[in-house]
């Protein structure tokens, strides 16, 4: 199912221009121009646009393998924004413009509401607000689920911070003008959210799986006692259990990539695995943040050892989207409904 | 460097749903006809139920023809035995067989072996239990000590296996013996495995009945057992390099993350259909898990399929799969609604009764067919740490 060549071409761009000190500079607030120009010009940032609308016109599938290696780089630009915001565009057969994007609101009770052209409402923990230049917004006009996009100039901004230092603004609506404007009466803030899921859950595998590699390696080149950490019996079964946390995130969030490609994001089964990869996922983070942190002991804390980049993105981004809770209650209460005698037929449907 | 293994996904091929509905039809036909309940219980006709299931086909269901198998694919094979776990079917008469004593059988056997035992097994005939562990070696599997010394036509086996599963109700064992000492250059040498006549003189089975009140294994000692050379799986002193390709299968499969399912269905149920935030949020949790470990285990059976031996991955979700469902119970319990008094129709009784089970079971799982310890040491050897 891989597309190696996409995936190969951001490995490389990523590798060149993804390094620790491009990560720190972006969260002092400098733009990471070189990495987002060659992210643009190599058309990755448009891979959820249809061609018919001036994008890539790729698979989803490779999107979500897109977002995988980003997250792996901790990289610090709004690639996965502006992939939702070209869905969200293009759901509405809205031309996606060029430069960064993002998009809201963010949570299934995000209210915006439209007349008109004329945007009203505020939206809390916009991702890289202040860095895009467009918002794609899915607003309601007269009870109608409608897409608009809408400059970032002249709006008012208040920036906020993730936990990985990333921008996590609060964005106020009333009174501007949207570019364009169309509805999208199938559509709702569930499946916006369920598709911000997906794409976090293939972050946050990516961004475990860095810390995998970099725990190893650490444990190899780390030496104390007058011999490398890992060969110590409690350092392997910590990286092993890690290794496992890595495995279950991974398959966790193809399962709702998948399922995403096949059934499509407003599917009842869609719903679930995302359900599942959302929560299991956002627990391996927790679980193999906490490993890689205790093999790399003291060096691993500091600011300028960059474990934290994969780290403070993982804590930050199991709130996105929404949480392990959440999702949990979500998917419990799909299972209870459907009863007892059912679960076993709902675990094996489809495969 | 990368460290990450790979778990890719699988699709199951439409063959494979027709034949999980062929599976629920027939093990809702034995519920009812009463050869088993999925509520578990001891009369549960094991031997019975095996001759049924060999009728199917669905022993040595990858096995080639000749030998009594049926050439289906490693995930046809997967699809019944998760079927067969979901619904608690009692498959202890022919699973170990089918599962490893057959393939190891098939795989490294001499030819009129094959012949003999295969096509019976497939049927549901023969019964299989491993010989492995002994009084001091557990773990340590290439510590074993119990020996086969060569004698005319064939073997003498003298010694004790402990921890036996299955063995009062088995046919032949698959032992692991000491056929020469282990070389300062190899320790794992000097080990060579046998199919041991189970009911042969000279071979004494003591039950031991472990906590749950049960008698699952035994100890069985061997005084001047006779096992004939064609009875020798592999080559002599060389079995250790017969037992990774062994273990793969064991380690994945769904018995490594269905065994105290029951006590989530039966919370389900209990629960209702509306539960507060707490328990349905538990309940989501646990469905999260099992949905994650399925989707692995299926990935190493396509792994298996496609001719691969995937070592560590299978170590992976044995690992996570048994850590999960040992803890299962516990959160279970955690969620229960507790009723002093409830109506004679409810399901709290059925909610007890597998949570009771499960409980009691837990604290094996993460021992058998390797411990805990061991399965992450197999990991770390896949990173690259040792």
């Amino acid at each position: 199912m891989t597309d190696s060549i996409i995936v190969d071409t951001a490995t490389r761009i990523f590798a060149d221009l993804c390094e620790p000190q491009t990560i720190n500079a972006a969260e002092d607030g400098k733009w990471p121009e070189a990495l987002w120009d060659t992210l643009e010009e190599s058309g990755l940032t448009l891979t959820w646009v249809p061609d018919t609308l001036g994008g890539a016109g790729a698979d989803i599938i490779d999107g979500f393998q897109v977002l995988r290696v980003a997250g792996r780089f901790a990289a610090p630009v709004p690639l996965a924004e502006t992939l939702l915001a070209g869905w969200l565009l293009a759901e509405a057969k809205i031309a996606a413009p060029p430069g960064p994007m993002t998009i809201a609101p963010v949570y299934e009770d995000g209210h915006i509401e439209l007349a008109g052209t004329t945007l009203k409402g505020r939206a809390r923990h916009i991702p890289f607000a202040r860095n895009a230049r467009h918002i794609a917004v899915l607003a309601v006009a007269a009870d109608v689920p409608t897409v608009a996009l809408v400059a970032t100039d002249g709006l008012t901004i208040s920036p906020g911070t993730s936990l990985a230092g990333e921008p996590s603004d609060t964005v106020s609506f009333d009174g501007a003008t949207a570019l364009a404007v169309a509805p999208a009466p199938g559509l709702d803030l569930g499946s916006v959210v369920r598709l911000g899921a997906a794409v976090r859950a293939q972050q946050m595998a990516g961004a475990i799986e860095h810390i995998l590699d970099q725990s190893v390696q650490y444990s190899l080149d780390r030496e104390q006692f007058g011999r490398p950490i890992a060969k110590f019996q409690a350092v392997q079964h910590n990286l092993a259990a890690l290794a496992g946390e890595a495995a279950a995130a991974g398959a966790a969030a193809d399962g709702a990539a998948e399922a995403i490609a096949q059934s499509g994001i407003a599917a009842m089964t869609t719903g679930a695995q995302v359900a599942v990869a959302k929560l299991r996922v956002g627990e391996a983070a927790s679980t193999g943040a906490a490993i890689a942190h205790q093999v790399h002991g003291a060096i691993g804390f500091t600011r300028e050892y960059s474990l934290h980049h994969a780290t403070r993105r993982l804590w930050a981004w199991r709130e996105e989207f929404g949480n392990e809770t959440f999702w949990a209650m979500r998917l419990g209460r799909m299972v209870a409904a459907a009863g007892a005698d059912a679960l076993w037929p709902t675990i094996t449907q489809g495969s | 460097m990368s460290t990450n293994f790979q778990f890719d996904p699988i699709e199951l091929p439409p063959e494979c749903q027709e034949l999980r509905e062929e599976v629920r039809a027939f093990l809702r036909q034995e519920i009812e006809a009463g050869t088993f309940s999925p509520q578990g219980g001891r009369n549960d006709n094991a031997a019975a139920f095996a001759r049924k299931v060999g009728a199917r086909g669905w022993i040595g269901m990858t096995w080639p023809k000749k030998y009594g198998g049926h050439e289906r694919t490693h995930l046809e094979r997967y699809v019944v035995t998760e079927e067969m776990l979901a619904h608690r079917a009692p498959t202890r008469h022919y699973s170990t067989a089918d599962r490893q004593s057959g393939p190891m059988i098939l795989r490294y056997g001499q030819e009129a072996v094959k012949e003999e035992y295969l096509p019976r097994i497939a049927s549901g005939e023969l019964c299989f239990c491993i010989g492995l562990s002994e009084p001091n070696s557990g773990s340590d599997v290439f510590a074993a000590s119990t020996r086969a010394t060569k004698t005319d036509g064939g073997w003498l086996v003298n010694g004790r296996k402990i921890w036996t599963s299955n063995a009062h109700n088995s046919d032949y064992m698959i032992a692991l013996l000491r056929t020469s000492p282990s070389t300062k250059e190899n320790r794992r040498h000097g080990l060579t495995q046998f199919i041991v006549n189970a009911r042969a003189k000279g071979i004494t089975k003591n039950p031991i009945i472990n906590l749950t009140g049960n008698h699952e294994f035994n100890e069985v000692v061997f005084d001047d057992v006779f096992v004939p050379d064609s009875h020798m799986i592999g080559e002599v002193d060389e079995a250790w390099k017969q037992a990774s390709a062994e273990l793969a299968y064991e380690r994945s499969g769904p018995d490594r993350w269905l065994e105290t399912f029951q006590s989530l269905v039966e919370l389900v149920r209990v629960s209702g259909s509306e539960p507060d935030d707490r328990i349905a949020a538990g309940i989501g949790r646990e469905v999260a898990h099992l949905a994650t470990l399925r989707r692995m285990s299926l990935s190493v059976a396509g792994m298996l399929q496609a001719g691969k031996t995937p070592a560590a991955e299978a170590a992976i979700v044995k690992d996570l799969g048994t850590n999960w469902e040992q803890a299962l119970p516990n959160q279970v319990r955690a969620l229960a609604p507790v009723r002093g008094d409830s109506a004679p129709d409810s399901n709290d009784d059925r909610f007890e009764e597998a949570l009771r089970h499960t409980t009691l079971i837990a604290p094996k799982l993460t021992i058998q067919g390797g411990t805990r310890e061991v399965l992450r040491g197999i990991i770390a050897r896949g990173l690259g740490l040792r």
